[in-house]
């Protein structure tokens, strides 16, 4: 365990993809899609990630289950920097994080029967006493509220709500400390998202996880986050406790966000405020903005702000913002 | 935008109709297909016992006789009598045996090779790719004719050695297929899980992503394997494949060439019997593509 007993901590994590072209596949230019980004995770805690998509928050979850190996910087959990590993190390650090994809279509193999696809990792790496494996999956599929007798069932059988709850089955196989949950529910229709986000919150105390979920809906981040990191184009812009950042949110970025939601309660209580749209697509990232990533769109722009990058600035305890309006 | 759109609505239930129409017709003749292929399995299996006369039996009294239908044709000899007096329907028989064991062997290994480098190429993308890429193209252009024959006059022509010419010259095709349905594959959502459970490279390609190509390599097989029964006719033929005595279709053709005007029969029997059974192999594959195809799974 780090000094103060961080889960995970995340210093300067950057992820370039080389855009390769010719003969000889050289490297011409490079997709930034990941630019030192730093924050941490504590013991039972649930961090959301929010942003646009194509900001790099799907890449940020991909480094941290090293499905992607980061290109600097430093991913350190439970002490131990994580960001190098190969070998059996590697094989030891994926007991301890997992992952839930986005797409419960495309998450599990049409091939496999339910009881292949959450148990195979339990007999390849000998989790359960052998013979005991069937058991654990009927406890697992029971965790996640499915019946046994969907264990000799191919995926094609399930609703997509059913099939997301197998993913989660799949993932706690492992016994994991931490499950990034990459856009769990945004595939899913709006009435199954709910039981899918509750159950994550149960499993989390019964089997004593944290969590990184990362969304591009604040409605799904807010119900489930402890704190939330705001993300654009590479960069966190802001991070702060769920409350802080609903009620007091810093960045312009994050206020348009915040505005952006739609609140479900006609002709009731009036907007809490004006609804800010951005201008605007997200800028390439192959070549992002001088200075402030979102100068280009922001609606208090200074001159400041595309000629100096913004440091990330603790404005109150434990809310950190990068803008040149608070410095 | 307005008239394209309408234009896909219009379009939507008659193409899909047209489809369902088309499998229903396929299977039909898949089926007939199937009844082709059992046929020749089986006669293979049994032709001992199924065939009239003993196939390698000489008479030279009653060579060139005509099918008994015709004129001067003998009732004992079905399809009439070869060069050498040996009853031609037997012989037939007797060559499904060669046809479909080095049909079968040959596509086997074809398999063994395309599917394990295609599984490589398309996995591991980069230099392996570019290189295993590179000769699949090489083997594409090359001539079959010419390699298939530097091969077996390296190896010397025998039935085994067939089989390791047409499996070591067909394989590119499955390497094609395999490599872009693994590249394809590779990235779905659940082969980035099996790497997340951290499974070796080993499992998730034979457990994860083979599986999942299995319907594309099954349809192209059979296709194959009609291929190659073509193939070893042609190098029988031409004299590299079996040797006579043995009754192979490719040599009972080369045989029946110089007979080619007035005993047309002695050319005529090994060429039905080999267009009936790539036909019924083909109809066989197509219906299987049907099968398997994930659009009309769905409808």
């Amino acid at each position: 365990m780090s000094q103060h007993g961080e889960l995970l901590k995340v210093e300067n994590l950057k992820k370039y993809f080389p855009i390769r072209k010719g003969l000889l596949g050289k490297a011409v230019d490079y997709v930034h899609a990941v630019d030192g980004v730093s924050f941490d995770i504590m013991p039972g805690e649930t961090l959301g990630l929010v942003g646009e998509s194509g900001c790099g928050k799907s890449t940020v979850g991909r480094c941290l289950v090293r499905l992607y190996k980061p290109t600097a910087g430093r991913i350190e959990f439970e002490g131990n920097d994580i960001a190098t590993l190969s070998g059996p190390e590697l094989t030891t650090l994926r007991t301890r994080v997992q992952m839930i994809f986005q797409d419960p279509y495309s998450s599990l193999n049409p091939r496999l029967r339910v009881r292949d696809i959450i148990g195979e990792a339990m007999r390849v790496h000998h989790l359960v006493d052998s013979g005991g494996w069937e058991e654990r999956v009927l406890e697992l599929l029971d965790a996640v509220g499915l019946q046994a007798d969907h264990m000799a069932r191919y995926p094609h059988e399930f609703s997509g709500g059913q099939r997301q709850r197998i993913g989660v089955a799949r993932a706690l196989a492992m016994r994991p400390r931490l499950i990034v949950a990459d856009e769990p529910v945004s595939a899913l229709d709006v009435s199954i998202q709910a039981q899918v986000i509750n159950l994550l919150e149960s499993l989390k105390e019964k089997f004593d996880l944290s969590y990184l979920v990362i969304a591009h809906d604040l409605s799904v981040v807010e119900h489930v986050s402890d704190r939330i990191a705001v993300m654009y184009l590479g960069r966190l812009v802001e991070l702060a406790s769920d409350r802080q950042l609903y009620l007091n949110p810093k960045h312009p970025y994050t206020e348009a966000l915040m505005t952006a939601v739609p609140v479900a309660a006609p002709g009731g209580r009036q907007r809490r405020k004006e609804r800010r749209l951005l201008k605007g697509d997200v800028p390439n990232p192959i070549h992002p903005p001088s200075g402030c990533r979102f100068h280009t769109r922001c609606a208090k722009v200074t001159e400041v702000c595309s000629a100096e990058e913004p440091l990330s600035i603790e404005v109150e305890p434990g809310h950190l913002v990068s803008c040149f309006r608070y410095s | 935008m307005q008239e394209s759109k309408e234009l896909i609505l219009d379009e939507l239930p008659t193409s899909l109709r047209g489809r369902v129409l088309q499998k229903m017709w396929h299977l039909r003749l898949g089926v007939i297909g199937g009844l082709i292929i059992l046929g020749l399995v089986l006669t293979a299996l049994f032709c001992p016992i199924l065939s009239p006369r003993d196939p390698y039996q000489q008479d030279i009294t009653k060579r060139l006789k005509p099918p008994s239908w015709m004129e001067g044709g003998r009732p004992e000899n079905l399809l009439g009598t070869d060069h050498l007096g040996r009853d031609l329907l037997s012989r037939i028989m007797y060559g499904t045996r060669v046809s479909l064991t080095i049909g079968i062997s040959a596509v086997l290994l074809q398999v063994l090779i395309g599917v394990g480098l295609g599984l490589l190429a398309g996995y591991y993308s980069g230099k392996i790719d570019s290189v295993i890429s590179f000769l699949v193209n090489c083997m594409m252009g090359f001539p079959f004719i010419l390699l298939a024959m530097s091969l077996v006059a390296v190896l010397g022509p025998s039935l085994q050695n067939i089989i390791i010419a047409l499996g070591l010259t067909g394989w590119p095709v499955f390497t094609r297929v395999t490599r872009i349905e693994t590249l394809r594959l590779r990235d779905r959502e659940f082969v980035l899980a099996a790497t997340s459970l951290a499974f070796s490279t080993v499992r998730i390609l034979t457990r994860h992503i083979l599986p999942n190509l299995m319907p594309s390599i099954l349809v192209l097989g059979t296709v194959e394997v009609a291929r190659a029964i073509i193939q070893e006719s042609l190098l029988s033929f031409l004299g590299l494949g079996i040797q006579p005595p043995t009754p192979s279709w490719g040599v009972m053709l080369a045989e029946g060439r110089n007979y080619m005007l007035l005993q047309w029969w002695l050319a005529a029997s090994p060429g039905v019997a080999i267009f009936f059974s790539a036909l019924g192999i083909n109809l066989l594959g197509d219906a299987l593509r049907d099968l398997v195809d994930p659009h009309l799974r769905k409808s």
